[in-house]
Formats: structure tokens, C-alpha cells, sequence
């Protein structure tokens, strides 16, 4: 079932065209990213569907124009408020939509062990590394109960070595939720392992040039079988992204393999 | 556990390692007897070389008062100045609870002023360009000419003082909080519209708690003026007051009682200071937390991030 379907949706700032008719669907319990290179365009969209910003064409969810609060969205960078606590952080979803701080401190609080946080409720966002801040930020994104979740690039402020325990742990989680996820990113490797369909973006004006399914099953991270599967999968979206390159044995000077 | 979860702990390994750096920071934090003198012995090492300073300026002014031949009426020592700031001590402090009162007053006065000016001002922005130019005009008075014309207008009661205290008080607040709440994160911002919130929910939810560090600044830059302003008023005319009181001193050859009163002032507007930045330190125990962490495995991302 169809939960989020955008059709030939269009942006330009001026005469800076930036979407060029993007179309792509988004099925219930889902989890779809959206690859591209830097400066695409991929932040202009999530504004668009966060209503930050209008554009041309259309966007339906369950099959409705789309309207309302739909999404919980994760920014880029974590955006934890410096001054609340990690609690406080987690429930500004909550608070915003009117409920109680009380209330919605119960409700945050039973999930923080799973988020690798227990411990962590009363310190302040500076106390924090980076993965768990960003571990924080999701919480505080999914405990909104909304409908769907727009993840904004949300590793690609961390070290390699975060990110790839972090994009492992988002794996792990999302099996025991199936959220329907949105996931903005240019890193393929980050794409192929948690996605079930990737929408590869052209460079702006962005169109989607390819939309690749990844059959893997999961968990992704178990075996290395799967892993070698990963990687040719990724080899060959990045394949798309940059145009193949011509392999040395296939140079006519420096061909011996006849 | 499962087999694939191990690669992921492996990942982690370095988060678990900083957990427990991040476990014993904050076991820091739960013991602050330890972290208070920490705090004391830094503090101290901080104001030892400014009161060493000051003990050797005053020591050298002793000593050339005494034997450098000069009237006690035109250069008292320091130590007859506290002498007669004890003799006269019931006067003193009659005449420095006004100036107290006028000073509170005025900044008080001039703080909620700040406060809503700064926040119209941030949802109307054509309000900034109409107040500002205004704003500014306002520091260029020459206080000394301002002054005896605000007590010619409203006498010689509380309200001149309240005024001149917050005509120099005010604008450094008001520009800090202004330029304070444009300090706030656009991510920040950007995430509460997603989440639903209005302006009103974004200035009080982001903006203003991004301001305080600028307000706090500001507010510390004001406070010292708020004394000097007080003073300004009641020595253009005052029944009572630290102002009037140098003025009376001065007209009647007391310099000694002059220098009781400024040194009286000046602690005056140090106390204020101090509680500045007392007030600082309760209304941003966030910021504390940040200086907690800045030694080694401080707020660092996990891994090779860390030396």
C-alpha cells in the first residue's frame, strides 16, 4: 500500500531550477532512500514535504493530498537543544503537539534503554558523543508517532567509524519497528544497507535516473556473503552516480586477454 | 544475541569506552565538593594577580600620601579615607539605600524594556530598523547634559534616576538580545516548524533560550553602568543618594569622604556583577556541563576523534 506518492513535483528559485519533475512512492513499513550527489537538490525536497517550502506537481499521502503533519523529521545535524536536557530534548515532539512535559517524559523515558541512552536521561546534549547524540535525535524523532520518518542526511556529521556503528544500530532498530522511513543521503554504502528500494538522483536540476531495489534480506550486517552482495549493488549504483569506468584490460593498448 | 549483532558491538566498542568516560564525568558532577574547589582554587588563581595589583597601587598611594608633603584635603591616604568612610559610616549608608533603590529600579525598569522591546522587535522587523537608529542616538548624549534636563523635567523623586539608569543600562541588553535571537540554529528553528510549532512556540521554545548567552553578556556590560547612572541622576539633583553625598563631600573640601563614596559604588556595582554572573551560572547550568568536558574525552565523536 501506497503511503506517500509524490508526481512530477518541481521547485526553482528563481531561475535556479532545482527539481526537475521528481516522481517516487513510498509503501507503508517501508524504508526508501533517496541517493544523490551534494547541492542535488535532496534538502529542497524535504523542505517541500515538510511544507517549509511549495512547489509544482503532487504530493498525496494514503492517497489524500498531502497535508498536515505527516512527517517527523531528523535534521542533518542533530539540532538537540544545548539548554534541555536529553529528556527534555526527546520530548520536544510531544510538547510541541501539547502535551504535557510530565506526560510526555513518561511516555519517552521506557525507550531509552533501547537507544543505547539509559543512564544518559538527565545529561545535557554537550555531555554527549556524537552517535549518541544522534541516537538521541532519532529517538526525539520517532516518538513523535507520526505517520512517517524523513531522515536528513542524519549520520553525515559523524566520523566513519561512528557512522558505520551507527548505520549498523538504525539497521537493527528499524527491523524491530518497521517505520516507514524516508532516508536522504549520498552515501551508497549507507543507502544499500538499511533501504529496501533507493531512488539515485541526477545531479540539478535533480531527476531520478535509476530506482534500484535491494533484495537483501535482513539483518544486512549478519553475514559477509551478504555483505559482498551489498557491495556489488553499491558498485553498481555508483556505477550510475559517475559513469563506469573503463577497466585497464579493456585499454586497446594494454590489452593481453585475447 | 544473534551472530550479526556482533560486528555491531565491535562497531561500538569505541561508544562503549566513551560511555564509560562519560560515566565517570558525570560521577564528577554528582560530587561537587570536589568540583567546588577545584573551582575555588581556579578561581582564586584567576583574581590572585588583580588583588595583588590593587594591594600595590593602594600601598604606593599610602606611602606618597603620607610622606610625598600633600594635604590630607587635596590627596587623603587610603587609610584615612576608611577611617572617615567608618566615622561617617551612618551617612554613608543613609545616603547609599537610595542609590540601591534608584539603581534596582532603573535596571529593573530598563530589563523588562529590553525584554519586549527585543521581542517586538524580533517579530517585526521593520520595528528594528525604525527603533534602532533611535537606539543609537540614545548613547551619544552627553549624560552630564542629560542628566540635570531629566531632573528638570521630573523633580527630584525616583523617576529621573530610573530613567538615567535605564538610558545607559538599556541598549546594551537590547542589542544583545536581538542579536541573540538571530543567533539561533536554523536547523533548530527549521525542526520546530516541521514539528507543527508557530512563531510564537519557535521564539519561546529556540529563540530565546539561544539568546542568553548574548543577554548575559549584555546584561554584565549594563550592570556596571546602572551604578554610574544612579549616581549621574542624584548628582544633578537628590535629597539623598551617593551622588548628592559626593557633591556635598566635595563642596565642602572632604575628598576623603569623596573616595568613601566611590569606593562604596564601586562595590556596589561589583556586587552587582558578581550576582550577574551568580544568576548566569543558575539560569545556563548547561554551559557548566559543557566546561565539565572539555579535558580529555570530551565531547568528542567515538573512535580515532579522540587523542
Amino acid at each position: 500500500m501506497k503511503r506517500l506518492e509524490l508526481r512530477d513535483l518541481r521547485k526553482s528559485f528563481g531561475a535556479l531550477e532545482v527539481l526537475a519533475g521528481i516522481s517516487l512512492h513510498v509503501a507503508a513499513g517501508e524504508f526508501v532512500s533517496i541517493l544523490g550527489p551534494s547541492g542535488a537538490g535532496k534538502s529542497t525536497l524535504f523542505q517541500l514535504l515538510t511544507g517549509a517550502i511549495r512547489g509544482e506537481g503532487e504530493m498525496r499521502f494514503d492517497g489524500a493530498p498531502l497535508d498536515g503533519a505527516r512527517f517527523a523529521f531528523m535534521p542533518q545535524r542533530d539540532a538537540l537543544m544545548p539548554w534541555r536536557r536529553i529528556i527534555d530534548n526527546a520530548t520536544l515532539g510531544l510538547e510541541v503537539q501539547g502535551m504535557k512535559r510530565s506526560e510526555a517524559r513518561e511516555r519517552v523515558a521506557p525507550l531509552f534503554a533501547e537507544f543505547g541512552l539509559a543512564g544518559f536521561e538527565r545529561a545535557w546534549p554537550a555531555e554527549l558523543s556524537g552517535g549518541m547524540r544522534q541516537r538521541a535525535a532519532l529517538l526525539r524523532t520517532v516518538v513523535q508517532q507520526r505517520d512517517m520518518l524523513l531522515l536528513d542526511e542524519p549520520f553525515g556529521a559523524l566520523d566513519a567509524l561512528t557512522r558505520a556503528a551507527m548505520q549498523r544500530w538504525l539497521e537493527t532498530i528499524w527491523r524491530s519497528h518497521r517505520w516507514t522511513a524516508l532516508l536522504i543521503t549520498h552515501d551508497v554504502r549507507e543507502a544499500v544497507l538499511l533501504s529496501d528500494r533507493i531512488y539515485v538522483l541526477s545531479e540539478r536540476p535533480a531527476r531520478i535516473v535509476r530506482e534500484v531495489a535491494v533484495p537483501l534480506p535482513r539483518p544486512r550486517t549478519e553475514s559477509h556473503e551478504l555483505a559482498r552482495e551489498a557491495a556489488a549493488i553499491e558498485a553498481d549504483i555508483l556505477d550510475t552516480l559517475l559513469g563506469r569506468p573503463v577497466p585497464i584490460n579493456e585499454h586497446p593498448m594494454e590489452n593481453r586477454n585475447d | 544475541m544473534a551472530v550479526w549483532y556482533d560486528p555491531l558491538r565491535g562497531g561500538e566498542g569505541a561508544s562503549s569506552r566513551e560511555l564509560s568516560t562519560i560515566g565517570e564525568s558525570g560521577r564528577d558532577g554528582q560530587s561537587p565538593p570536589q568540583g567546588e574547589r577545584l573551582a575555588f582554587t581556579r578561581t582564586f588563581a584567576n583574581f590572585f594577580p588583580a588583588a595583588l595589583a590593587f594591594a600595590l597601587l593602594l600601598t604606593a598611594w599610602e606611602l606618597y600620601a603620607r610622606f610625598g608633603g600633600i594635604a590630607p584635603t587635596v590627596l587623603p591616604a587610603p587609610s584615612r579615607v576608611l577611617a572617615q568612610a567608618w566615622e561617617n559610616r551612618a551617612a554613608l549608608a543613609d545616603n547609599t539605600l537610595p542609590t540601591i533603590r534608584a539603581t534596582l529600579a532603573g535596571f529593573a525598569f530598563s530589563l523588562v524594556a529590553a525584554f519586549i522591546l527585543s521581542a517586538l522587535v524580533d517579530f517585526l522587523a521593520p520595528l528594528r530598523r525604525a527603533l534602532f537608529p533611535l537606539l543609537i542616538a540614545s548613547q551619544t548624549l552627553p549624560l552630564v547634559a542629560i542628566a540635570p534636563l531629566v531632573v528638570l523635567w521630573f523633580g527630584f523623586g525616583l523617576l529621573p534616576k530610573i530613567l538615567l539608569v535605564a538610558l545607559v543600562t538599556f541598549f546594551p541588553m537590547m542589542v544583545a538580545l536581538v542579536e541573540g535571537y538571530a543567533a539561533t540554529s536554523t536547523e533548530i528553528s527549521q525542526l520546530l516548524a516541521a514539528m507543527g510549532a508557530g512563531r510564537w512556540r519557535i521564539f519561546w521554545l529556540a529563540r530565546l533560550p539561544s539568546a542568553l548567552p548574548y543577554f548575559f553578556a549584555g546584561l554584565r556590560i549594563s550592570i556596571t553602568y546602572a551604578v554610574v547612572g544612579a549616581i549621574f541622576a542624584e548628582y544633578a539633583g537628590a535629597a539623598k543618594g551617593l551622588g548628592i553625598y559626593m557633591l556635598s563631600a566635595k563642596n565642602n573640601f572632604r575628598p576623603d569622604l569623596v573616595l568613601a563614596a566611590v569606593a562604596v559604588s564601586s562595590a556596589l556595582t561589583l556586587v552587582l556583577f558578581g550576582l550577574a554572573v551568580l544568576v548566569q551560572r543558575l539560569a545556563m547550568p548547561w554551559e557548566n556541563a559543557k566546561g565539565e568536558r572539555a579535558g580529555p574525552g570530551g565531547n568528542r565523536p567515538s573512535g580515532e576523534g579522540r587523542r
